[in-house]
């Protein structure tokens, strides 16, 4: 299941890299590339957000075994699209970079997304995690900040239209939607 | 089909068709052999230079040459027709091409308008015919921070306008896009308030370098990249030039355009090319020309400065964006 995943999960990079050697990658190749990795970084990004909902609705408590994978490989694709900016795009002129950081709101908000999913990525190992124990839960909470503020990213770059930012968005709302009923229920006690 | 003027480039650098036909397995070729040794495989994709199109749309006859933008480099005709903004035809760069594969441009009305001593529903045809159609090499800037060098063929809008005979209160005109959901995909959902509307002040319309162009690379326009009948403006950011025109309107009051409308602190109605205005969320210092790895620094009315500067003598550029 695992390896299925992670093949799955791997295509859009094996695409990239094979229309970079056979130069298939649209007039603008690093507009480009830097698209699709950060399409793919929230699509994963979303999708380990979705694990614990579909678990709880559907029983399959095995998928929970697919969460971290999920999780390392949204910051896979969030690294690639970072490093395509660094270097291909503003090639390593940090004047540029820095000024893009502060002025430019959703290169902000982009930076704060990868930031916060640094730690996350680090404190992915068995080991960490049984360390950390329940700090481990508080610390990968920021997980759901980061879908947010990197769909908020995704929403501030669009020109004029803002469907595919809103389908990201309506997907987190459910999500949340969900984790919030489940909270509420459980706290309201129940009348018989 | 006649051409008078032979083109200004030597035929010994003219790329034999069948080379070019082949072109992208070279360059894949080298791509992947480039690839190898550094980080160069898709820029070594570089245009041909040369102004003959694929023979893939109707030839263009009787085009003059013209000496603007000699020395510069092409880009291809790939280029130039798979990457677009043209939201009509879909938001993303390849859609235009795609879904504007069945639009029809024949027949073809263009209406004009206004205050103007000659106004009337034109067949395109008669539009242009008392015109002679030129080849105008023009960088094109877009606002996104992209360029490309495009060997458009069009007319000089100044002797379209000056045969349309406006009256003296005309000030400004007015292009309009075709609004037609049942033909332009992109229409159906409301991403722009439609048409698409674009102007010009009467004299930048009336400067040398405006063309509304019907071709590039000696034939007939793409339906993606505006057929059959566009606007032109070098020295502006590449969302002026209006595509599918249907309506000329002259007025006397500066015209709201359609970009201006959707976000007015991102875009003026001038949208000259101007390094030292950023947009609100990218910097407009540099750009990339499609074709190039490194970001090559943009120039004031992207270069065309010594021919359009005076026309801005005494407006504040930063405020006139």
């Amino acid at each position: 299941m695992r390896a299925a995943v992670f093949a799955v999960a791997l295509v859009p990079f094996a695409r990239l890299v094979s229309g970079f050697l056979t130069d298939d990658l649209t007039a603008n190749p690093i507009e480009f590339i830097t698209r699709q990795t950060g399409y793919w970084a929230l699509v994963l990004l979303v999708a380990s957000l979705a694990v614990t909902p579909i678990r709880r609705l559907t029983g399959w408590n095995d998928i929970i075994k697919l969460r971290r994978l999920i999780g390392l490989l949204a910051f896979f694709y969030a690294t690639l699209h970072l490093v395509t900016w660094i270097v291909l795009d503003k090639f390593f002129d940090l004047d540029i970079m820095i000024e893009d950081v502060v002025k430019r709101r959703f290169i902000t908000i982009g930076m704060l997304t990868w930031v916060i999913l640094v730690p996350l990525a680090l404190t992915s190992t068995t080991n960490t995690i049984r360390r950390l124990g329940r700090k481990w839960q508080t610390l990968h909470r920021l997980a759901y900040v980061a879908g947010i503020t990197g769909v908020i990213h995704f929403w501030w770059l669009v020109k004029a239209d803002v469907f595919e930012p809103q389908m990201f968005a309506a997907v987190l709302a459910v999500l949340f939607g969900v984790r919030i009923w489940w909270t509420w229920r459980t706290r309201t006690p129940s009348p018989s | 089909m006649l051409i008078t003027n032979a083109p200004d480039i030597r035929s010994s650098e003219i790329t034999p068709q069948g080379l070019y036909l082949r072109r992208r397995e070279f360059i894949s070729g080298a791509a992947a052999v480039a690839a190898g040794l550094a980080l160069t495989g898709p820029f070594t994709g570089q245009a041909d230079a040369q102004t003959a199109g694929p023979g893939k749309l109707a030839r263009l006859a009787t085009i003059k040459k013209s000496g603007y933008g000699a020395g510069e480099k092409l880009n291809s005709y790939d280029d130039i027709t798979s990457y677009n903004n043209f939201y009509e035809f879909g938001t993303d760069k390849d859609e235009p091409a795609v879904q504007s594969r069945a639009f029809t441009t024949k027949p073809w009305k263009v209406t004009v308008e206004g205050l103007v001593n000659k106004p009337g529903d034109y067949d395109l045809d008669e539009f242009i015919k008392p015109f002679a159609l030129e080849e105008r090499i023009y960088r094109m800037r877009c606002v996104e921070a992209w360029s490309m060098v495009i060997p458009w063929v069009g007319i000089p809008l100044a002797d379209i306008v000056k045969r349309l005979d406006p009256t003296p209160a005309a000030k400004f005109i007015e292009f309009y896009t075709l609004k037609d959901p049942t033909r332009m995909p992109g229409q159906r959902r409301n991403v722009l308030p439609w048409p698409y509307v674009e102007g010009l002040r009467l004299d930048e319309a009336m400067h040398p370098l405006a063309i509304l162009a019907v071709g590039l690379y000696g034939e007939v326009l793409p339906n993606q990249n505006g057929a059959p009948l566009r606007l032109v403006v070098p020295w502006k950011y590449g969302f002026k030039g209006i595509k599918s025109i249907v309506k000329i309107r002259f007025v006397d009051k500066q015209p709201r355009n359609t970009w201006q409308d959707m976000a007015p602190n991102e875009y003026g109605f001038y949208a000259n090319v101007n390094p030292s205005v950023d947009h609100p969320r990218w910097s407009q210092k540099s750009e990339r020309r499609l074709g190039e790895f490194r970001p090559r620094p943009t120039e004031m009315f992207n270069g065309y400065g010594d021919q359009v500067a005076s026309l801005y003598t005494g407006l504040n550029l930063r405020s006139n964006y």
